[in-house]
């Protein structure tokens, strides 16, 4: 047995505050926690799914791992490489290892630019050979994603969503990366092009061994390509756990009612449904103590006052809770 | 023209006709006329709407189900859109053939609508209250302050809190719930017949999602209006509906009880979508067998409307499709009791277990 292969990403108390200014000067009034104290690894060829509510902080997470977002505070380990610290200079030649793939394939290619010089584009940056070979990788990219290379010549306008994304996706494979953030890759797609994405996925983290941290707020989409999955709050990870579990035995009130909400696609399945009542409290003031209390049906006084910090309470299972 | 629905009530029989079907759809076509050509949006749809009933009509984007509920409103933007044939009676009156006066008068009154987006449906420089108090005023004849007052009970029906201080905020001041709330309120402000809900849940977090398909459900059982949900989300059909259309390319596809669509859908397309969505087995309970490792995909694009392929449109990415659907467009028939589809293969389905 070779040793316990070492994590490709660790996030290890990972904040994000973002300052909310007001007035003429602009003076900062407050902060939100958009990312609070946040940690996760993901391990080679490892998809880690994070799901939550609109403002919870997922995308942030996301872009900050990245360092498209400045972080506030916490580490992060690519490859054991702390990045967090690092200048842009420095972190350049580590920005080939992870790159992203975004949610609208419509904004997300510039519409004057050829798709083939799209795609060759971060090659071009970073520099690796001449005009011919970069032509012939670019190629190799478009097979790869299921596109043709007669089409390398055409404009973004010119294909579909579907195959938009793809176009997204052999961009952002261009540079050998081992860690791909997906921010809702499929979210904006129709369903039956869906499938064809998540599957394109599937097949290249198993041929390239690529770990995966994929953002999505459908719960199904996200058990379907996920290991292990995250479900976020308002800025914190309130359970943490591999996918069987999580959907088996969540721990969670929140994650409770996420899946009790889901709406499930086979009208013989009948399910008690409980509605979870109230609206996702503004990042901007959060509620005290677990921010989940508000909306919670088993909140107690000291869900009220205390934080409940994430710890493990079975093997593998890490969830935020008093109660649990 | 008829082919698809039993006899329709006589045109000339007063709207008071106690008929079953408060709303009733036939061969209605809505045309665009396009720089890039002549796009059949909706091309030859009927349904019928039951009283008190939930109608889902799903289907990808482009595939004409919101042209088809805006068609029904005279919402139609002329041009480049045109209503070129077809009729939509809401209890025997055509609306189809109705002026502009008239129209107004039954829209937001007898039929409404709610969108997908609450922000960019709502005045944002209108308060609320004066914003569901316009339909009262309008249909209702009430004064100012009645209207108001009753805009008041519409936002406590609907489950704001605190409605006489919402009453008097802004759009802007709400949550993507509330607002939707608040637009829920101002449709069913003068107690339509029919409501026709637009994607009314996509724009929302799941547990939101819940709140309002919940409430839409509630008000629906008290107020008797009949429900035409339009919807990508085959979860929210599923849990909501009662009979479900299918549509693709500009044309109904396949007609059923929900139950009988889930369990044995008898178009090809029908199928892909069922087989295409990722599920949730331990919610599910499925036992049957491991895990899905892999998504069935259904292959190629949604074709351009502009510029759709011969015989069946769905020939192209279908793997039933054999010479007689590349050159001939199915006939939408009754296949089995109340399940109607447009598949010259649709015994092969039948006897085909749904993987």
């Amino acid at each position: 047995m070779p040793d316990k292969p070492a994590a490709v990403l660790e996030v290890n108390g990972l904040k994000k505050y973002f300052p909310v200014r007001r007035g003429l000067l602009r003076r900062t009034v407050g902060h939100v926690h958009a990312v609070d104290d946040v940690s996760f690894t993901i391990g080679p060829a490892e998809t880690v799914g994070l799901v939550g509510e609109s403002g919870c902080g997922k995308t942030t997470v996301g872009r900050t791992v990245l360092r498209l977002i400045e972080p506030t505070a916490g580490s992060i380990r690519l490859e054991g490489h702390e990045i967090s610290a690092l200048s842009k200079a420095e972190l350049r030649p580590l920005r080939q290892r992870m790159q992203i793939i975004f949610q609208d394939p419509f904004s997300s290619l510039n519409p004057r630019m050829r798709v083939g010089d799209i795609v060759a584009e971060p090659l071009k940056l970073h520099g690796d050979g001449g005009k011919r070979a970069r032509r012939e990788r670019v190629a190799e990219l478009f097979e790869r994603v299921g596109l043709r290379r007669a089409q390398m010549d055409n404009y973004p306008h010119q294909f579909s969503g579907g195959q938009r994304q793809r176009i997204g996706v052999a961009r952002a494979l261009a540079l050998n990366p081992r860690l791909i953030v997906g921010d809702e890759p499929v979210s904006a797609l129709d369903v039956s092009i869906q499938a064809q994405v998540i599957n394109l996925l599937r097949d290249l983290q198993r041929d390239l061994k690529l770990s995966y941290l994929f953002i999505s707020h459908n719960l199904a989409v996200v058990e379907h390509i996920s290991h292990r999955i995250a479900v976020m709050y308002l800025g914190r990870i309130v359970e943490y756990t591999d996918k069987t579990t999580l959907f088996a035995r969540p721990l969670h009130p929140y994650t409770e009612a996420l899946l009790a909400a889901v709406p499930i696609p086979n009208p013989a399945v009948k399910r008690a449904r409980r509605v979870v009542q109230g609206d996702v409290p503004s990042p901007l003031r959060p509620p005290p103590g677990c921010h989940f209390h508000t909306r919670c049906p088993y909140a107690e006084a000291r869900c009220r006052s205390e934080i409940p910090l994430l710890r493990e309470v079975q093997p593998g299972h890490q969830v935020a809770c008093h109660l649990r | 023209m008829k082919a698809c629905l039993p006899p329709s009530p006589d045109k000339t029989a007063p709207a008071q006709t106690v008929s079953d079907r408060v709303l009733e759809v036939e061969e209605l076509r809505t045309y665009f006329y396009t720089r890039g050509g002549l796009m059949k949006a909706v091309d030859g749809v009927s349904f019928a709407l039951k009283r008190g009933e939930t109608l889902a009509i799903v289907g990808e984007s482009g595939c004409g189900k919101s042209v088809t509920a805006l068609s029904i409103l005279r919402l139609v933007a002329d041009p480049p859109g045109r209503i070129v044939g077809g009729s939509a009676r809401l209890d025997g009156v055509d609306l189809i053939e109705l002026d502009a006066a008239a129209m107004r008068a039954i829209r937001g009154n007898r039929i409404s609508m709610i969108f997908q987006e609450p922000m960019t449906s709502l005045n944002p420089v209108m308060t609320i209250g004066r914003q569901i108090s316009e339909a009262l005023i309008l249909h209702q004849a009430l004064s100012r302050t009645a209207a108001m007052r009753r805009a008041t009970e519409m936002l406590q029906l609907v489950g704001i809190p605190e409605p006489q201080q919402r009453i008097r905020e802004y759009p802007h001041q709400l949550s993507g719930g509330m607002r939707q709330r608040a637009m829920i309120a101002m449709a069913v402000a003068c107690n339509p017949e029919v409501l026709i809900a637009d994607e009314p849940t996509s724009a929302l977090d799941v547990t939101i999602q819940a709140q309002i398909l919940d409430l839409i459900g509630r008000l629906q059982k008290e107020l008797g209006t009949a429900v035409i949900l339009i919807t990508h989300d085959l979860g929210v059909v599923a849990e909501t509906a009662e009979r479900v259309i299918v549509m693709y390319a500009g044309r109904k596809v396949e007609e059923a009880p929900v139950a009988a669509l889930f369990a044995s859908p008898l178009h090809p397309y029908t199928r892909g979508l069922l087989n295409s969505i990722p599920r949730l087995p331990s919610i599910e309970r499925r036992s049957d067998g491991p895990p899905v490792q892999r998504l069935q995909e259904i292959p190629g694009i949604v074709p351009a409307l502009s510029n759709l392929p011969p015989g069946c449109s769905f020939a192209p990415r279908c793997a039933f499709a054999s010479d007689v659907c590349r050159q001939a467009y199915p006939r939408y028939e009754e296949k089995q009791g109340g399940h109607w589809a447009a598949c010259w293969h649709s015994d092969k389905l039948a006897g085909a277990a749904n993987a």
